[in-house]
């Protein structure tokens, strides 16, 4: 782990800003900066969304499980309930599909030159996030506690091994892409 | 070599590999994961700071994510800049007001886009936060390290804008 790396506050905002800036290239690339490509994977005739989704986790997974092996990453999960996950996940996805943009692709969409991103998505999130603030006094201890997962993750709920998971989810995630294609969405 | 960095649009496999890479060096050399929603709360909060300077900290939730530019906010303003540069070394860089398909089902109105993108905005990032985290915080590093938490986010997320965009643009 090196602690002094990360410690180092000036340095974290330039690699914030290198890896922002490579995240951007690529979100752009992949063609998931534009409205209408998102909108064609929620009406599910093109998968171009859940393809960059797959291929991100399923190489990232295998990257991070070695490094959290070997002890140079921490775990970072956001524990969460049924409260959160179904209420947040449902509103979010409503605006998802009306804004059709996500906060990483809307910056994205900013870039290549999408005005509406920026007047219109980015300064809603901005506010939809103070609104959210505004009211989570009232509901931290109440509706986000609502039925807490007991377990964090899934090899443990399971109760497999976490190395032996990750090799089914690749086998699994890599035939689903291929089932993608053979269909050719 | 030069032509992939002009190319308009990659395999999204390749693309997606290069974020999945981009999150082990998020988890190497930064110990984070590779989220964006935060950093507009963190915006919201700066902002606030200006006009309302008294009682900021009654608030727990600005305890919890204070109103500063730190690793994550650089991570988003970097999107903008990496977008840029890909669509301009492409030629697709273009001041757009209304997206097409948004211009097939309701007129060529930059107005009425950027109410749509406004209210879709708020929505979001309420619902965001709600569920304490995005498509890349959920549905990126959270799967990627296998939380029951986010993997149940992303389907919730993917539900609810599947049915929305099908009574959009598909049922009515």
């Amino acid at each position: 782990m090196n602690d002094s790396l990360h410690k180092n506050k000036s340095l974290q905002l330039i690699l914030g800003l290198l890896i922002g800036t490579g995240f951007g290239f690529f979100l752009q690339k992949g063609g998931v900066t534009n409205y209408d490509v998102i909108i064609r994977q929620l009406i599910l005739v093109d998968f171009t969304v859940v393809k960059i989704i797959a291929a991100a986790v399923l190489v990232g997974m295998p990257g991070i499980y070695l490094l959290q092996h070997y002890g140079y990453a921490r775990k970072h999960i956001t524990k969460g309930s049924v409260g959160t996950i179904v209420i947040g996940g449902l509103i979010f996805g409503v605006g998802f599909a009306v804004l059709g943009l996500c906060p990483g692709t809307v910056a994205g969409a900013v870039g290549q030159g999408s005005l509406d991103a920026l007047f219109g998505g980015i300064v809603g999130i901005i506010i939809g996030t103070g609104i959210f603030a505004a009211i989570y006094p009232k509901i931290s201890s109440g509706i986000l506690q609502y039925k807490p997962f007991k377990y964090e993750t899934l090899y443990e709920m399971i109760g497999v091994k976490q190395i032996y998971l990750i090799i089914f989810c690749l086998i699994a995630g890599i035939a689903f892409l291929y089932g993608l294609e053979y269909i050719g969405l | 070599m030069l032509e992939i960095l002009t190319q308009e649009t990659w395999s999204p496999y390749v693309a997606g590999a290069g974020i999945g890479m981009l999150s082990w060096l998020a988890f190497l050399l930064s110990d984070k994961p590779l989220g964006c929603s935060t950093s507009y709360f963190r915006t919201f909060g700066i902002i606030r700071k200006i006009f309302y300077k008294k009682g900021m900290d009654e608030n727990t939730y600005y305890e919890k994510y204070k109103p500063e530019i730190e690793w994550q906010w650089m991570l988003v303003f970097g999107i903008i800049i990496g977008a840029f540069i890909s669509s301009v070394l492409s030629g697709v860089f273009e001041i757009t007001w209304v997206p097409d398909m948004f211009a097939a089902r309701f007129g060529n109105n930059p107005t009425l886009r950027v109410i749509f993108a406004l209210i879709g905005g708020i929505l979001m990032g309420f619902g965001a936060r709600w569920a304490g985290g995005c498509t890349s915080g959920h549905g990126i590093s959270g799967t990627s390290q296998l939380s029951i938490t986010s993997i149940l986010a992303a389907i919730f997320m993917f539900a609810g804008g599947i049915a929305t965009a099908m009574i959009i643009y598909v049922v009515f």
